[in-house]
């Protein structure tokens, strides 16, 4: 391995050279029309675009935070002091000296190559994964598959685009999806035809780091009957970032009998407020799930949902949540059935270390008249520390006799029988530690694809260091 | 049976216009009354975007027909009288109608002489003023209720008040009855029990209307204090008209080695809100919340609770069941709160609604607060219907399936009462809610 001195004067030369056409644009701080006017200038909006934009704004405005129910942490985000809208190449560089040391640390812990350390770190402005991104490209482009990102798209796919786009989170849904709505740039728009049956995960790391990460990215995706597709977003390694509120929109759309994954490893450092709305509308015979995975952030909140709309739809949440000191992961998942024969599956495992604070939040809604709906929810929460918090705010609502509905949550601390059993077997206490609690989220972990559920044991492993002993 | 004069002939007014002046209450505690009038003005109407009234339907709060006050002619008096009865056999027995005591069974001199205090309100705050100013209303309303804790606290003309001293256990139970009567009358039932170091007690409460269809306002509100290892059971059968809007804030606080259980039946009502609280806060504590509700018609049923472990070494347990039929709603909306170093938690939550109609509603929110590692805390949470292979198996045995289904109900809530371990009280229990299905069908 090459030492990190040498490896950041290298790369910093490289930085520089590589993109020196790059467009320096910068909308400023704070928010008003005039920034929003400023965005769809820059990039070109279609008028249509323009009008959606002012109208989240509108809806943003007169939104309340939510804090009757939320963590009034909410409150200590300065909308004023943030910038809206920064293109490529804005990214402030720092140099690696200034990176701090525990992320360094969790870098070389997980076994991330030299190069993509400058990069996460922000080092560098940009990951030079251009031609992972072709590859990929080219290789599911032949089956007509668009994977491209939402400008892009919102330009060249007009028709399959504006059908969909925000139909399934509508601008008022919330503050923060107004507030995408008004200043969204990035993430990806993805169109899978029907039948098609896409083989490789389709993965928004190496397309967002082509283009610089996403601040308020929208994504939308779009299953055309039969087909299938797996979306991976985020990646395990800390994102260190100086930027304090990341606010995305996630649309997914399976029409009838196509199945979407879509794959979550949030891992913001954690001074970033994150705040994402993300639903799924499945068809008849359709498949949505969702795998989420929070480690990172300040204050995490997000609850996937899925819309059961056709006969026989099927939803799912599988989440795990990591609350270190100074975190709270406020997750959950959201099930809305509106057909017959419509089944739910929600799963969530937190982990609650130190100071942190796992909280879970669920909504499950039957309504009227529905036969043979079906949903089955189970959270547990593990508590490491006396100091570690964990809540369990659920919502069930059922409606008629042809349902079966459960949930069940526990919330415990690892038994001491069987970290003494492995203590005795030779394991310190922290290590004993640890692998309880990867056991405890082992049969989630386990439907992570490999190399993501690889790392997610290192880091779990990583972030356990130093709370017991 | 020594009976109590009734010449408390108040005059009516309007539930909102504040407390009545023309009572014989000591001066401060008209004071509070005032203050506490002054509160409810202020508190703002309870929204559903309250996360505390969720699902509620906060229209049906609307007090302005209400009234305080009014007489009791002797016809209805009688039959009141008639119509109270609960157990064979009771320790004690108070009969309030309209918030006016009008017949009392006393305890017997011996537990009198033990120093066992069983007086309406109104003598208690005079003659055992420090004891009565201790406890009463001395637990916040947090669930979501403070405005109509006020407006109780401000209305509140007459109740219970129970002193069980030091290792006293009464045996029978003591039985309160409280009935509203007439058009848009009102009430406000108040118990304050407080039992001393290793008392033991039983009460049975029932709210009830002479009237079965006249419309009506509730507002109750019931302390349990479970002094050290003291044992405290305490049963509601709420069977109010089904006009009848009532709101019931109950709180228990449970001391070291204590233990409380409550069993509320929940029957009548159009729209009937129970919150209750129950804060362990000594070690070895241990409570019991019990809740059943039968709801048809357009009823709707809206329960929280909050169980509390303030002290290590704690346990409790919740278990409501809810049987929903034609388009009544239930909304239970519960929280277990484990407090920074409460260890040694031992808490459980279940929730199980049976829905027998199509346009019957449950809404389920149970929740989870844990600040501290060592515990083990639960919850679960069920909606479904009848097992058609239940019913299938009982018409095989040629029984017709409106009496199938009824047993099915019946055994689905008899887990509830079978708690209590109480026959004479399981069988009341068991023969009002038998009454309330012999209507529906």
């Amino acid at each position: 391995m090459k030492t990190e001195t040498k490896a950041v004067d290298i790369n910093r030369s490289i930085g520089d050279f590589a993109y020196p056409e790059v467009h320096v644009r910068d909308a400023g701080a704070g928010l008003s029309e005039k920034t929003i006017h400023y965005i769809s200038d820059v990039k070109e909006d279609p008028d249509w675009v323009r009008e959606f934009r002012l109208r989240g704004l509108k809806t943003f405005l007169e939104k309340p935070l939510p804090t009757h129910w939320a963590s009034k942490d909410l409150e200590a985000i300065d909308f004023d002091k943030i910038r809206y809208y920064l293109s490529p190449g804005t990214t402030a560089k720092r140099s690696w000296d200034e990176v701090p040391e525990d992320i360094k640390r969790t870098f070389e812990r997980l076994g991330i190559p030299e190069q993509e350390r400058k990069f996460l770190a922000g080092v560098e402005a940009q990951f030079d994964s251009e031609a992972v991104y072709s590859n990929i490209k080219k290789a599911v482009g032949e089956q007509g598959v668009i994977f491209v990102g939402s400008t892009e798209g919102l330009k060249n796919h007009p028709e399959i685009f504006r059908k969909w786009f925000g139909k399934v989170i509508p601008i008022g849904d919330n503050k923060f999806s107004a507030l995408n709505s008004a200043v969204f740039s990035g993430g990806s728009f993805i169109y899978v035809p029907p039948g098609v049956k896409v083989k490789h995960p389709l993965q928004a790391y190496f397309r967002i780091n082509a283009e610089n990460f996403g601040q308020f990215e929208r994504t939308l995706i779009i299953a055309d009957e039969g087909s299938e597709v797996t979306y991976m977003e985020g990646c395990t390694a800390p994102k260190f970032n100086t930027t304090t509120l990341h606010s995305a929109v996630v649309e997914l759309i399976a029409l009838k009998g196509a199945k979407i994954q879509y794959i979550t490893v949030q891992n913001w450092s954690s001074n970033v407020f994150n705040l994402v709305t993300k639903r799924g509308l499945a068809h008849e015979d359709a498949e949505i799930k969702w795998i989420d995975c929070n480690i990172g952030s300040r204050l995490t909140m997000k609850y996937p949902g899925v819309i059961m709309k056709g006969r026989k739809a099927r939803g799912e949440v599988l989440s795990i949540a990591l609350a270190n000191d100074g975190q709270h992961q406020d997750t959950g998942a959201k099930m809305i059935h509106a057909a017959d024969e419509t089944t739910s599956n929600i799963i969530s495992k937190s982990i609650s270390i130190g100071k942190g604070r796992a909280t879970y939040r669920g909504l499950v809604h039957v309504p009227k008249h529905l036969k043979n709906c079906k949903n089955n929810t189970e959270c547990d929460a593990l508590l490491i520390n006396s100091t570690s918090r964990t809540d369990t705010y659920p919502a069930i609502t059922v409606r008629g006799t042809g349902n079966a509905v459960q949930h069940e949550a526990s919330v415990s601390q690892v038994s001491a029988e069987q970290i003494f059993y492995m203590q005795q077997r030779g394991l310190t206490k922290a290590q004993a530690m640890s692998l309880s609690v990867n056991g405890f989220v082992n049969d989630l972990v386990r439907q992570f694809p490999m190399e993501y559920s690889v790392e997610l044991k290192r880091l779990i492993e990583l972030e356990m260091e130093g709370s017991v002993g | 049976m020594p009976s109590v004069a009734h010449d408390e002939t108040t005059a009516i007014g309007s539930v909102l216009s504040g407390p009545v002046e023309s009572r014989d209450f000591p001066e401060w505690f008209r004071e509070q009354q005032w203050d506490a009038w002054k509160q409810f003005a202020s508190l703002p109407s309870p929204t559903r975007k309250d996360q505390a009234w969720r699902f509620a339907n906060v229209g049906l709060l609307n007090l302005t027909p209400f009234k305080v006050g009014g007489t009791l002619p002797d016809m209805q008096r009688n039959a009141i009288l008639e119509q109270s009865r609960g157990l064979d056999k009771v320790a004690a027995r108070l009969i309030f109608a309209g918030d006016q005591l009008i017949e009392r069974d006393v305890v017997s001199d011996q537990l009198k002489k033990r120093g066992v205090i069983f007086q309406p309100l109104e003598r208690a705050m005079v003659e055992h003023r420090e004891l009565f100013q201790k406890y009463f209303m001395s637990q916040p309303a947090t669930l979501g209720s403070a405005k109509f804790a006020a407006l109780h606290q401000a209305l509140v003309s007459s109740g219970t008040f129970l002193y069980v001293p030091r290792g006293v256990e009464i045996e029978l139970p003591i039985e309160i009855f409280h009935w509203l009567n007439g058009e848009n009358a009102s009430v406000f039932p108040h118990l304050l029990l407080v039992t001393d170091e290793l008392a033991k007690v039983t009460v049975t409460e029932h709210f009830r209307s002479l009237d079965p269809q006249a419309s009506g306002f509730a507002c109750g509100v019931n302390d349990l204090i479970a002094g050290p290892g003291a044992k405290v059971t305490y049963i509601c059968a709420q069977n109010w008209g089904t006009n009848v809007v009532a709101l019931q804030m109950n709180s228990t606080i449970v001391d070291h080695d204590a233990s409380a259980m409550s069993l509320n039946l929940h029957l009548g009502g159009k729209y009937s809100r129970f919150e209750s609280l129950s804060r362990l806060i000594g070690e070895g504590g241990r409570s019991d919340l019990l809740a059943i509700s039968v709801a048809n018609g357009a009823q709707e049923f809206d329960a929280r609770t909050l169980q509390d472990h303030v002290s290590p070494h704690t346990a409790s347990d919740l278990l409501y069941k809810n049987a929903l039929d034609d388009r009544a709603r239930s909304t239970f909306g519960g929280l277990i709160r484990v407090e920074p170093h409460a260890h040694f938690t031992d808490a459980y939550q279940k929730v199980r609604n049976l829905l027998l109609s199509d346009d019957s509603e449950a809404n389920s929110m149970p929740g989870l607060e844990i600040l501290a590692d060592n515990v083990r805390c639960t919850h679960g949470a069920t909606s479904g219907q009848i097992d058609k292979d239940e019913l299938f198996y009982l018409r095989t045995r040629g029984i017709p399936v409106p009496v199938a289904q009824r047993l099915i109900v019946t055994g689905f809530l008899n887990e509830v009462i079978q708690r209590l371990d109480h026959a004479a009280i399981a069988d009341h229990l068991n023969r009002l809610i038998d009454e309330k299905f012999a209507k529906e069908y």
